[in-house]
């Protein structure tokens, strides 16, 4: 409740802040640059409030984009200019500054949200005033928008390759699961298709455990005493935890302090990665899980050099980078190829070019802007080191194409997205017809 | 086995071994009833949870009188376990409940004793938190060799910089607000939102790390019930702060002051009590005591700028059901919502356990709306 209202005082003055950095930008770019008129980019992330702590690294990645792309001389001839924006972890609040990027600022694109309560509210807006979104977080799926590009992970890129490995012979062969998580849209979407994926896969429902728990939980003893007694069956159980933010960190203390071990029961997240990792004591998570698409540890020159121009930029040698930071680099370089393709910055025509756009992932392979407005990722299994870092433990063989529609539930297997030529997000392959 | 078994000499291991020989028997089909009676009797006396995995199989496999004494050794070792649940339960909910207690406890005296709605007491408990972090940091990178203690030299610490921060509020703010409730809670709710903000920009938004020492982690079985040290710690230190505060306030002249001054204030300054002064280190030591209460949470909560929010309706609830002005009220209503939530939780699930306990207490303030133990006399209606 309470962090949703934030002083007006503290947003004027990000304002203020935002446009110096904005108006910096032009300064330094002297020359024909200059002369031609910008392009903006609305950033549309949560600078206060709960999300603050994940989202304002994604502001400042999107900035050092941004800037970067201005000293090889912006794009079509036009320099670009960051539109900063506090959204403050309010959800109503995103739709409102949505808004006024879009009509008062005239943003030809923005890049932005996190939660997808955040994401939801916003997207009547872009849809009326027919303007572009970049998502870069994993999410639940079951969503294709034309004003959408969806640069997270869909759950066939994390939740279910993630399954797929803690069942095969180098996961432990799992044949017990906990599916845990904070009782909002994303866990109880994703926990719907995994549940309805185990099952396919003939794991008895007996096998399955599902557990909500409010935002913000810290009090993790009972249900982590019912985890450990639904471990004691004598089957490998291990736990897919879509539990959020500062949760985890009471949860991971909890499992520690129960003397459960990562060999006994392991853990596999979905939402805890470098950037959560960086406040935690890590001595309770070594060698749990993690599943993204990319990690801070991957060995490749671009994720390196990636890494080196974020602490050049950050003036700070221990910031580290994560797996949504990843996909705002990837959507950013798209949606650059695609107005240089298209020749303009006018979301339409851009959104008409996207599909088929593609773009070198930093830890090898090349994401390619499928027409479900989704792309093609790569998936990695890291276990958590001491250090906060990951080691890969598993790497998927190829890219995996994002799927807008879950073909685990009953509801969307029949249902595809296609910008392309259908023009329709929500096709049914059985009755011909675009709207479900 | 059983050759081995007489050898082994380590009583843990006898027992677990004792336990195998005996399973091992038991579900040997081809051994005699009696042997195998025996055996069932043996792995039931265990009564935990691998015992009613190996019962069950027997029960399964076979038949007559050996299955009536599986089923049977089942059903004991069933009883025995819910009832180590139950006391499991229990220890869940005093360790809850101390968390609420903590939590509340410096509530008590703004809010409960001098009657400020104080939206500003979780920021208090946080700063608490960002104390204990800044004297951790201190130490691991000065004095690593004093670490272990690094939590009772935080107390202090915590104690002097939150109660000094509520001293200044309460001269800056709240002095000029008393006996205006509506204005006393806006002002302070926009000062959690600076507070917060404030830290925000001063520490980031991230999660800061505090570390445990060596005596509070790990853990202790006794019989089914198995308790965190760090949980225990924590329900020690909820009630030796409430007897220390307690006593702070029967039995020195400074405590004799406040409550003459929140009883009545006009009579108290008759007599010469200052009583601005008064209200100042009621105040202060109000958020003092939420500053070591931020201490204890930063062992099992993350430090962060939103810390705060999260205690701040359980604060209120846990005054308001205990009855305002009455420091045993909010002992008792801690510790009854705490267990009352935990025993919840195994039936209702974390999500409606919160609920239900929610909607009780609305319930039950309509019934009681001076809560559980309520203040008489004059001063009350006053």
């Amino acid at each position: 409740m309470s962090s949703n209202s934030f002083s007006s005082v503290t947003r004027r003055r990000l304002l203020q802040a935002s446009g110096a950095v904005a108006g910096a930008g032009a300064l330094g770019s002297v020359g024909p640059l200059a002369a031609a008129e910008p392009i903006k980019i609305g950033i549309l992330h949560s600078l206060s409030g709960t999300m603050a702590i994940s989202e304002t690294t994604l502001k400042d990645v999107m900035l050092m984009l941004i800037d970067a792309q201005n000293k090889k001389g912006g794009v079509i001839g036009r320099p670009l200019e960051a539109v900063v924006v506090d959204p403050a972890s309010n959800w109503p609040l995103f739709a409102e500054k949505a808004r006024e990027l879009i009509a008062k600022d005239k943003v030809s694109v923005a890049f932005g949200c996190w939660t997808s309560v955040s994401r939801k509210s916003v997207l009547p807006v872009f849809k009326e005033l027919d303007s572009l979104l970049f998502y870069p977080v994993q999410y639940e799926g079951e969503e294709s928008e034309r004003n959408v590009v969806y640069t997270g992970a869909a759950p066939n890129q994390q939740a279910i390759p993630a399954v797929d490995y803690l069942a095969s012979a180098d996961g432990g062969e799992v044949k017990r699961w906990v599916l845990a998580g904070t009782d909002y849209v994303y866990p109880r979407t994703t926990n719907k298709i995994l549940e309805a994926y185990l099952k396919k896969k003939g794991v008895a429902p007996d096998d399955i455990m599902i557990n909500y728990t409010p935002f913000g939980q810290s009090d993790w003893q009972t249900i982590v005493a019912d985890i450990k007694r639904f471990g004691s069956s004598g089957k490998k159980t291990a736990v897919v935890s879509t539990i959020n933010g500062d949760a985890n960190v009471p949860f991971y203390k909890e499992l520690g302090n129960q003397g459960i071990a990562a060999t006994d029961i392991p853990v596999c997240a979905f939402s805890v990665g470098e950037e959560e990792l960086a406040g935690m004591d890590t001595k309770p998570l070594v060698g749990h899980l993690a599943a993204w698409n990319n990690f801070e540890s991957i060995d490749t020159p671009a994720n390196k050099a990636f890494i080196e121009q974020w602490h050049a930029f950050t003036k700070n040698p221990k910031r580290t980078t994560n797996d949504p930071m990843e996909a705002h680099y990837i959507g950013f370089n798209m949606w650059v190829k695609a107005v240089e393709k298209a020749g303009s910055a006018e979301p339409d025509k851009v959104i008409d070019t996207l599909v088929g756009i593609t773009q070198d992932n930093l830890t090898g392979g090349t994401a390619e802007l499928l027409a479900n407005h989704h792309i093609t990722k790569p998936v990695f299994i890291g276990e958590i080191k001491a250090d906060g870092q990951f080691d890969v433990v598993w790497k998927s063989d190829k890219l995996i194409a994002g799927d807008a529609w879950s073909r685990e539930l009953d509801g969307s297997k029949d249902l595809v997205g296609d910008w392309k030529t259908l023009k329709c997000g929500n096709y049914n392959t059985v009755t011909k017809k675009c709207g479900a | 086995m059983t050759a081995a078994l007489a050898k082994e000499k380590d009583m843990r291991v006898k027992t677990m071994m004792d336990l195998a020989t005996a399973a091992l028997i038991a579900l040997k089909t081809s051994a005699s009833d009696a042997d195998r009676i025996a055996a069932i009797k043996t792995v039931a006396a265990h009564g935990d949870r691998e015992a009613l995995a190996v019962l069950d199989q027997v029960a399964a496999a076979s038949t007559g009188a050996v299955k009536a004494e599986a089923d049977a050794g089942h059903a004991a070792v069933t009883t025995k376990l819910a009832l180590w649940g139950y006391a499991q339960n229990a220890w869940y909910g005093l360790s809850l409940g101390s968390v609420l207690l903590l939590a509340a406890i410096g509530l008590a005296i703004t809010f409960g004793v001098m009657g400020v709605i104080n939206m500003a007491h979780g920021e208090m408990v946080m700063l608490g938190a960002y104390a204990t972090f800044m004297t951790q940091e201190l130490i691991r990178t000065r004095y690593p060799a004093l670490f272990d203690y690094s939590l009772l030299i935080a107390l202090p610490v915590a104690f002097a910089m939150t109660g000094a921060i509520g001293m200044l509020i309460e001269r800056t703010i709240i002095r000029f607000l008393y006996g205006r409730p509506l204005e006393t809670l806006l002002a302070t709710f926009g000062l959690s939102l600076i507070l917060q903000q404030l830290v925000r920009t001063i520490f980031g938004a991230n999660n800061r790390e505090v570390g445990a020492p060596a005596f509070m982690a790990g853990t202790t079985q006794i019989g089914g019930l198995s308790i965190t040290y760090g949980r225990f710690w924590i329900i020690i230190f909820a009630v030796t702060v409430f007897i220390a505060l307690q006593m702070l306030l029967r039995l020195t002249s400074f405590g004799l002051r406040i409550r003459a001054v929140t009883q009545n204030r006009r009579m108290a300054s008759a007599i010469g009590i200052n009583t601005n002064r008064a209200d100042g280190l009621a105040f202060g030591l109000g958020s003092g005591v939420a500053g070591i209460a931020g201490v204890a949470l930063s062992q099992i909560d993350n430090v962060s700028p939103n810390l705060g929010q999260s205690y701040i309706i359980d604060s209120f609830m846990v005054v308001v059901f205990g009855g305002v002005g009455n420091l045993w009220g909010t002992l008792v209503a801690a510790f009854t919502l705490g267990i009352g939530n935990k025993f919840m939780e195994p039936f209702a699930g974390a999500v409606l356990a919160k609920i239900a306990i929610l909607v009780f207490i609305i319930l039950f303030i309509q019934k009681r709306p001076r809560g559980l133990f309520a203040l008489k006399g004059r001063a009350v209606e006053a």
